[in-house]
């Protein structure tokens, strides 16, 4: 880890000397003091940014009865956890294992063939193949999902895959792709060329290095790509509802969609879905959060 | 591996040690790229070629040349979805940017908080559209709502209900989960500026403003690009959002290009003119982004500084 700090810190200080940055944001802060404007907007939209996702949490343990006769904006007083029951009880725990299983079954694929895709790019520059695929996954990124579900969905039909999660796998795999590629090409060409070198003089294989030197070098990439991905595919609307039909083979959103459709009027038991499917996101965001913006700017920052 | 290298190394290696045996990296490649092409590249060319036929979603696939792109032009619901999508695309840059800049502008020189700030704006993001859609559709209930807890009757409007609010709430929606983001992005660039420049107009006399608008702006010109493009070539593909809150509703007042597609694909089973959609989709995404790229008068770089 040393080491990376070290070869990481050379790397900046060469880039920070062409370039007159600011030696942080204190002396910037003196000079913009007193931008109230910009105070009220920050804070304002704060409280904007909190009121829904209060609202959700409270609204979730009010009776049914409550909602309509309390204060929509204020906590009940006798909190209850009857509507989580309910949740649990019309299968939210089954939808969840869907979404687990399509997140997982998606992303660790879709991360390790990227990594193996960056570290070919990165190490086999000059070879007008890669230079190809590389521009390739380039012009992937402008590709929106929406415009080729059609031809997805067909594909998906003569492949006999339709109705099942394997469906929704596939595509996801290939759409996380560009942006993994891109993420962590840029961070693998951060690694010294010397250590490349050095692999190679002690008899490594390309696996060798992949495996023994690139990997923890880049793991903070990986998090970052691996949480990025997992978030987009866990949060996936489309793919779910144009390539499932059956109400076992639903993941989260739809089985939300569903819910809300099932409960009806009975808002608290909606609120409880919501919450209660979105608390695995925010836990894994509060253990892996410094790693995905860290990894996020050390990706985009060139 | 603890110590480093002599940069003279560096400076004598020749550059075909990596291109002799990029052969044996090559195939490490060959997964992404067929993954990529099967599910990716070949749906891209599919669309426009099943944008070519006649086909109902599930029986065989007609040749049918032109008919489906004649029987699309000729639908009066496409000028309207696609007026829609400019709508919504347009509005919600106009809301959304000058509050991004605003609020990244003061995070970059507020340090005291900003971590806290960065970590909670960051919530809107993690939530599923759909979370976020249902959400939203049980407060805007004019009845039992944000409106009368809070004891407010202009919050009181039938939000959903009325074809002039709807487009507004899908904004106002947007941009509560993608403001946090975009400030985020403004205070990166923002503390890329050199404070000198700023010294100097201090010394020059420059007010605040005119700090602002002679200094802030222009150089962080590349970000508002790349933050532009993202918001725009995003919101033509809105579809969870609309598809939930509003179903396009009241009426077609919120048929945006991404959902009438899917209606007239999966719902009404025309695939043909759902992929003439498609690819009109496609090409305006393809356009809006080039076009902004040539405002930025720059290559293909991305500017997300400090995220």
């Amino acid at each position: 880890m040393a080491t990376r700090a070290s070869w990481k810190g050379s790397e900046l200080t060469a880039i920070d000397t062409s370039v007159p940055v600011g030696k942080g944001a204190t002396s910037v802060g003196r000079l913009l003091r007193l931008n109230w404007l910009g105070g009220t907007f920050a804070w304002l939209w704060l409280v904007i940014v909190m009121v829904p996702i209060y609202w959700i949490v409270i609204t979730s343990v009010k009776t049914q009865s409550n909602y309509f006769v309390t204060n929509s904006m204020l906590p009940p007083k006798d909190p209850t956890f009857a509507n989580y029951q309910l949740v649990v009880q019309s299968g939210i725990v089954h939808y969840f294992l869907n979404s687990v299983v399509v997140s997982v079954g998606a992303v660790v694929p879709a991360v390790a063939i990227s990594f193996m895709a960056a570290y070919a790019i990165v190490r086999g520059a000059g070879n007008r193949w890669l230079r190809t695929m590389n521009s390739m996954f380039l012009l992937g990124l402008a590709i929106p999902l929406q415009a080729v579900i059609i031809p997805v969905y067909l594909i998906i039909i003569r492949l006999h895959l339709y109705d099942t999660l394997l469906a929704i796998i596939l595509p996801s795999i290939a759409f996380a792709i560009p942006l993994s590629v891109l993420v962590l090409s840029n961070f693998i060409r951060d690694v010294p060329r010397e250590l490349f070198e050095s692999m190679r003089m002690d008899g490594a294989t390309e696996w060798g290095t992949l495996w023994r030197l690139t990997f923890p070098l880049t793991r903070p990439a990986l998090v970052t790509v691996t949480i990025y991905n997992a978030l987009g595919i866990w949060n996936g609307f489309l793919l779910p509802l144009v390539l499932t039909q059956s109400p076992d083979k639903r993941t989260i959103p739809l089985a939300l969609v569903g819910f809300q459709g099932q409960f009806n009027v009975n808002v608290p038991a909606i609120a409880a879905a919501v919450t209660l499917t979105t608390l695995p996101i925010i836990l894994l965001y509060a253990i892996g959060r410094r790693q995905l913006l860290s990894g996020l700017t050390a990706g985009f920052s060139r | 591996m603890t110590t480093l290298a002599p940069p003279a190394v560096r400076a004598q290696e020749p550059k075909t040690a990596g291109r002799g045996r990029s052969g044996a990296v090559v195939w490490m490649a060959l997964p992404a790229l067929l993954m990529f092409i099967a599910f990716a590249i070949i749906p891209l060319l599919g669309v426009l070629g099943l944008s070519f036929t006649t086909w109902d979603g599930i029986g065989a696939i007609h040749f049918t040349g032109l008919t489906s792109w004649k029987a699309e032009l000729e639908d009066p619901e496409l000028p309207h979805s696609l007026w829609v999508t400019f709508e919504i695309m347009i509005v919600s840059w106009l809301v959304q940017t000058p509050i991004s800049i605003l609020i990244g502008v003061f995070l970059a020189a507020f340090k005291r908080y900003r971590g806290l700030l960065a970590v909670l704006y960051f919530v809107p993001l993690l939530l599923s559209s759909v979370a976020i859609s249902i959400t939203y559709k049980a407060l805007l209930d004019p009845n039992f709502g944000l409106g009368t807890g809070l004891g407010i009757d202009l919050l009181n409007q039938d939000w959903l209900g009325s074809t002039k609010l709807a487009l507004w709430v899908l904004v106002f929606v947007v941009s509560w989960q993608y403001v946090p983001f975009h400030s985020l992005i403004y205070q990166g660039a923002v503390r890329q500026i050199p404070t000198s420049l700023f010294e100097a107009a201090q010394i020059d006399g420059a007010g605040r403003m005119r700090q602002f608008f002679s200094i802030t702006l222009p150089t962080i010109r590349y970000t508002i690009i790349t933050s532009s493009t993202l918001m725009v070539v995003g919101s033509l593909t809105f579809f969870d959002l609309i598809y939930v809150l509003t179903a396009g509703g009241p009426g077609d007042s919120t048929r945006a290009l991404a959902l009438e597609m899917y209606r007239k694909g999966f719902m009404a089973d025309l695939m043909g003119p759902a992929s003439v959609i498609a690819v009109i989709l496609v090409l305006v995404g393809l356009l809006l982004a080039q076009l902004l790229r040539r405002l930025g008068g720059r290559g293909d770089e991305s500017q997300l500084e400090g995220v």
